[in-house]
């Protein structure tokens, strides 16, 4: 499945992490960020829509981290980042000129190009809006391959809608559908209120190539492709980037797996059908 | 090659010669009450005349009334530290004028390349499984691979296998070898008989390294070509050892029958059971998972990252976002037989178990793997309508 | 518009999706069309519950008042049903309704309904089928929302 998957540039020893420093970071909402970073060796980090690299600061710890950039921009490598653990903390408070730990880019991509000729729906849960960003990013660069485009976005409230700008200019420049749905409103607030699984049986698409991309926690995702695979969406057409544990992002240290799958290679991106039996056991 | 005969003498001067080439040479020995593997110099400091007796959660050694050198069945640990050590440095950073650069830790030299001595076939064929592992796939462990080069490999047949021995079910022994996987690359495997003929080695020679050694080890006490009686006595060892395994595991659609079994009741069963101890990964020779340490002195000035082994059992394992994927020992348990039955030749295209039976002997809780999975079986289709267990 | 135009609309509104033709005009003949302008309220927590709303066009926010100032809980959008408490004793609005944009809708009267479910009972059913998979939607949404998964989590 994984045709645009790209793999790192330097096999030989991957533990070991390349040098990128901190362009600058920004704020997203109170608990979101995005760190832009340049390689200290000035090669660029080539990567596939969906694909995480490993992120660290040294001494302190690294996560695996999807990429929110755009895959054929010449820009920094970006990355959006929650501020919930210690090491993400660290990468949250990382100041401009120091030096971060990157390896990767690892696993399997969201390959949006299966979608050209039909319609293509995302939908996407919380953060879960930054590892499809890129894939929305690539749809806007051959917008016309490509039929009805929608996104379902939920959010926690107003003020944690990620991207604002990017929504807007996706909707007004690029044919994209965007809709918006908080948990909780805010004063001012005069969007939709609920769940975004509401929104999957409104959204309008054809009977035909439709391609699926869900991102966001797992309840929400489990729920998302239900719900699309009710409206009709072909299960191995239904793609969800899946998450766990990870310790070397190269299929070496075994937490990743669920089941017979090590999430960092034969994911995280993975179709409906396969993903149904294991998600639908607890603990497994 | 030619499958070659040494005596005793032999033997001894097949170590004098492994360490004239700058080996340092390891083998079975035994120590506070067990074989393990340890420096050794003179086939004196071999278990001549030590037996060892396991069975579920229990492990004794006794004394033979012979004088076999490997009259034992598997020692405590496999050869798998060897080659996968339990703590490795993987990279130290250097301090810069721009910055901390991460530099690769050199795999440790010590005293130079190791010889190993008296290899089963189980942990042969776990050496093999790991070479697929660790270092036949898309990324490699880098050090793994050149420790595994530099290793020269001394197999020895099983002629006494234990209390919880299978491995004529999992077909990867008793002779060195054997089995459906990928076979380990190794230098020579003997098999030591002793008979009405007297006490002597039938050698099998596996690699060029291994011939040159036996072409420097003939002139010093002899490694005369073995004869059919020497040859048919060999066999006899390895097939009266086949005959006495001490457990059987019914392979037949197994990883089919573990992901059917996912609800199975006797995974509550077990947990009653199971401390989550980890010993059985710990002793296990194919276990491989490991986690990642970042070590800092106070100052700042020292920062390294080591890679430590870990274990499925663990609580942490499997944490993401505030909690644990895994959080019930039942689940964890569920999860290390499955994959090591299952979904490991999903992964790897064989199983993941060798049918060493260490994870029997070493369990404190006496839980035997070949008992589970008949008890899987006998569960099979066996559900009263509706869920027992949660979804 | 005419209740013969609201006949034409109804069969076409997921709502009412596999009611027969009877049943839908019986079921008309118990409607009205409404328009609310921006800011208005469909209705009050505490008054009557006399109606059930099916949105046409626009926004309508469910919203509850807090010591301080207000809450939305819920919105509600085109071909979104609202309102279910002319079927559950003592009929009267649990929440406030504001229309958050300009909004059209079809009104149908409580009691009216109520009369002709009780008269005709398979219609009863029908209907009550279709707010019960109304609700349990809302319902899931609720609970869903209420694990605060975006929320704060170390």
């Amino acid at each position: 499945m994984s045709a645009a998957t790209v793999a790192p540039a330097r096999p030989a020893y991957p533990m070991l992490p390349r040098r990128f420093q901190v362009l600058s970071t920004h704020h997203d909402n109170h608990d979101t960020l995005t760190v832009q970073l340049e390689p200290c060796d000035g090669e660029r980090l080539e990567f596939a829509a969906g694909q995480f690299t490993m992120l660290q600061v040294f001494g302190v710890g690294e996560v695996p981290i999807s990429i929110s950039g755009d895959p054929r921009g010449t820009g920094p490598l970006q990355h959006t980042i929650r501020d919930v653990g210690s090491v993400s903390h660290a990468l949250a408070t990382a100041a401009p000129g120091q030096v971060l730990g990157v390896r990767g880019p690892y696993g399997t991509g969201w390959d949006v190009v299966d979608g050209k000729g039909g319609d293509v729906v995302l939908v996407a849960g919380g953060i879960g809006l930054a590892p499809l960003r890129p894939a929305l990013l690539e749809i806007c660069v051959e917008r016309a391959d490509y039929e009805r485009v929608a996104l379902l976005y939920g959010a926690r409230t107003p003020s944690d809608v990620l991207f604002a700008d990017d929504l807007r200019s996706w909707a007004e420049e690029h044919r994209i559908t965007v809709e918006i749905i908080v948990d909780r409103g805010e004063a001012g607030w005069t969007g939709r209120i609920g769940l975004v699984t509401q929104l999957i049986g409104k959204v309008a698409f054809g009977a035909d190539r439709r391609l699926a991309l869900v991102c966001g926690p797992e309840v929400m995702m489990r729920h998302s492709a239900v719900a699309l695979v009710a409206r009709g969406v072909d299960p191995s057409r239904v793609r969800l980037s899946m998450e766990r544990n990870m310790k070397c992002g190269i299929g070496l240290c075994g937490h990743c797996q669920l089941r017979e799958l090590f999430l960092c290679q034969d994911g995280p991106v993975l179709p409906f059908d396969r993903l149904e039996p294991l998600m639908s056991r607890a603990e497994l | 090659m030619d499958a070659r005969i040494l005596t005793t003498e032999g033997l001894q001067a097949l170590l004098d010669i492994l360490h004239s080439r700058g080996y340092r040479v390891l083998g079975p020995v035994v120590r506070d009450g067990a074989i393990g593997f340890g420096p050794v110099r003179a086939v004196a400091e071999l278990p001549a005349g030590w037996g060892d007796e396991q069975d579920a959660g229990h492990y004794r050694l006794h004394r033979r009334d012979d004088a076999l050198l490997f009259g034992y069945a598997a020692s405590v640990q496999s050869a798998k530290p060897l080659f996968f050590p339990a703590q490795e440095v993987l990279w130290r950073v250097r301090h810069e004028d721009d910055g901390m650069h991460p530099v690769a830790a050199e795999p440790a030299e010590e005293d130079g390349p190791v010889a190993v001595l008296g290899v089963r076939s189980c942990d042969l064929a776990a050496i093999g499984i790991q070479d697929v592992v660790l270092a036949g796939r898309q990324y490699a462990d880098a050090a793994y691979a050149l420790r595994r080069a530099d290793t020269f490999v001394v197999a020895v047949t099983c002629s006494h296998p234990g209390g919880t021995c299978f491995c004529a079910s999992t077909g990867t022994g008793p002779r060195p070898g054997a089995g459906p996987g990928p076979a380990a690359a190794y230098d020579l495997a003997m098999t030591e008989v002793l008979d009405e003929l007297g006490h002597r080695f039938v050698v099998e020679v596996a690699s060029e390294r291994g011939d040159a050694v036996l072409a420097d080890l003939d002139p010093i006490a002899g490694a005369a070509v073995a004869g059919p009686d020497d040859l048919a006595a060999a066999d006899g060892v390895a097939a009266r050892a086949a005959e006495h395994m001490g457990r059987r595991l019914d392979t037949d659609g197994l990883k089919d029958l573990l992901y059917a079994s996912a609800e199975s009741p006797v995974w509550d069963d077990v947990a009653t059971r199971c401390l989550a101890c980890t010993n059985c990964t710990q002793v296990c020779p194919t276990c491989f998972c490991t986690d990642v340490r970042d070590v800092t002195d106070l100052t700042g000035g020292l920062v390294e990252r080591e890679r430590v082994w870990d274990s499925c059992f663990n609580a942490e394992y499997s944490y993401i976002h505030g909690g644990s994927v895994r959080a019930s020992t039942r689940a964890r348990y569920r999860q290390w037989l499955t994959h090591k039955l299952g979904s490991w030749e999903d992964q790897f295209g064989m199983s993941g178990c060798v049918g060493c039976g260490r994870c029997i002997t070493w369990c404190p809780a006496a839980i035997d793997l070949t008992a589970e999975v008949a008890a899987l079986r006998h569960d099979q289709g066996g559900h009263d309508g509706g869920r027992r267990d949660a979804p | 518009m005419t209740r013969l135009t609201i006949e034409q609309y109804l069969p076409h509104h997921p709502f009412f999706d596999g009611l027969d033709e009877e049943a839908l005009a019986l079921l008309a003949r118990c409607a009205t069309l409404v328009h609310f302008r921006a800011g208005t309220y469909l209705f009050a927590e505490g008054e009557p519950a006399d109606a059930f709303f099916v949105l046409r066009t626009g926004r309508v926010a469910l919203e509850t008042r807090l010591g301080t100032g207000r809450q939305v809980l819920d919105t509600a959008d085109a071909d979104d049903v609202v309102g279910w408490s002319w079927l559950v004793p003592p009929y009267r609005w649990t929440f406030d309704a504001r229309a958050v944009t300009e909004t059209s809708a079809v009104a149908f009267d409580g009691a009216c309904l109520r009369e002709r479910c009780e008269a005709d009972p398979a219609l009863g059913y029908a209907l009550l089928s279709r707010v019960v998979r109304v609700m349990s939607t809302r319902l899931h949404s609720a609970r869903v929302r209420l694990l605060d998964l975006y929320g704060d989590r170390s």
